[in-house]
């Protein structure tokens, strides 16, 4: 079994590439599925942390099955709100939903 | 830092590359219908790395519930809305969001990884692990986790019915 560090190196690389997408790609449906592949790598920390330091504990499993619930509904929200902005502006362009800029 | 070369460890290094290569298609990925097969490809590679972890209930919900449900639902957002058209400008100020992104994962790696988990030898790893049965009595009795379970499918629930709402045409409600 590789040893904990590896795990996390993985988990800070995946997070890494869903910041950047995060902060870089104009399109906002991209930006959400960036946010997932972060979701992702904060679920590979935990359910390392559980498997390296507590294995007979629940906690940490039971956290990872939460963020499961978690990234779902912001899955389904977010699309929504981005067909919803899609739909008024024909655009899924975050930037140009500025409609409550100052 | 002893490391045995075993059928995990190759497991691990496959995973790991599917996981990141998919990633790293999903952010650069111009025609965004391919990027979700590239999400589901690297949600794959996570719940591979799940399964060398010895958590095989968590894969099996990673292929459900990402695979099966999110990456479906990316899939339909990006045909529902004009995603595929206008392939221009893929990036905003891209350079200095890269440098960000790589100075995030050097600080993250240099500053709390390698100095924390690394440098010192870790205590061994117990081969004994809680069973699913455990996870489903935990999340159900008083003691565990009832309140957050309950809490989490009302959640669910609002943000279904949240989604319905947003999401239906205006036209719809006269």
């Amino acid at each position: 079994m590789p040893p904990l560090w590896m795990y996390l190196v993985v988990a800070a690389a995946l997070f890494s590439i869903g910041t950047f997408g995060v902060l870089a790609r104009r399109n906002g449906i991209a930006v959400l599925m960036s946010v997932e592949l972060m979701l992702n790598a904060v679920n590979i920390n935990l359910v390392a942390f559980w498997r390296f330091t507590a294995p007979m504990e629940v906690n940490g499993f039971a956290f990872a099955a939460f963020v499961f619930v978690i990234a779902a509904a912001e899955a389904a929200v977010g699309l929504a709100i981005i067909i919803s902005i899609y739909r008024t502006r024909r655009s899924v362009i975050p930037e140009e939903a500025d409609a409550l800029r100052g | 830092m002893e490391f045995e070369f075993n059928v995990v460890t190759v497991a691990f290094f496959v995973f790991s590359f599917i996981t990141l290569a998919g990633g790293y298609a999903v952010v650069t990925a111009k025609n965004l219908f391919r990027g979700t097969i590239w999400l589901m490809m690297s949600l794959f590679g996570v719940s591979g790395l799940y399964l060398t972890l010895s958590a095989p209930f968590l894969a099996a919900v990673q292929i459900l519930v990402y695979i099966g449900a999110i990456a479906i639902l990316f899939t339909f957002a990006v045909m529902l809305t004009r995603s595929l058209t206008n392939l221009r400008d893929l990036y905003v100020r891209p350079q200095i969001n890269l440098v960000g992104a790589v100075l995030l994962f050097v600080l993250i790696v240099v500053g709390v990884i390698l100095p924390l988990f690394a440098a010192n030898p870790q205590p061994p790893v117990s081969d004994e692990v809680i069973r699913t049965v455990d996870l489903g009595v935990a999340l159900a009795s008083g003691n565990g986790f009832v309140i957050p379970f309950e809490v989490a499918s009302l959640l669910l629930t609002a943000a279904m019915i949240g989604a319905i709402v947003i999401a239906r045409d205006t036209d719809d409600l006269v």
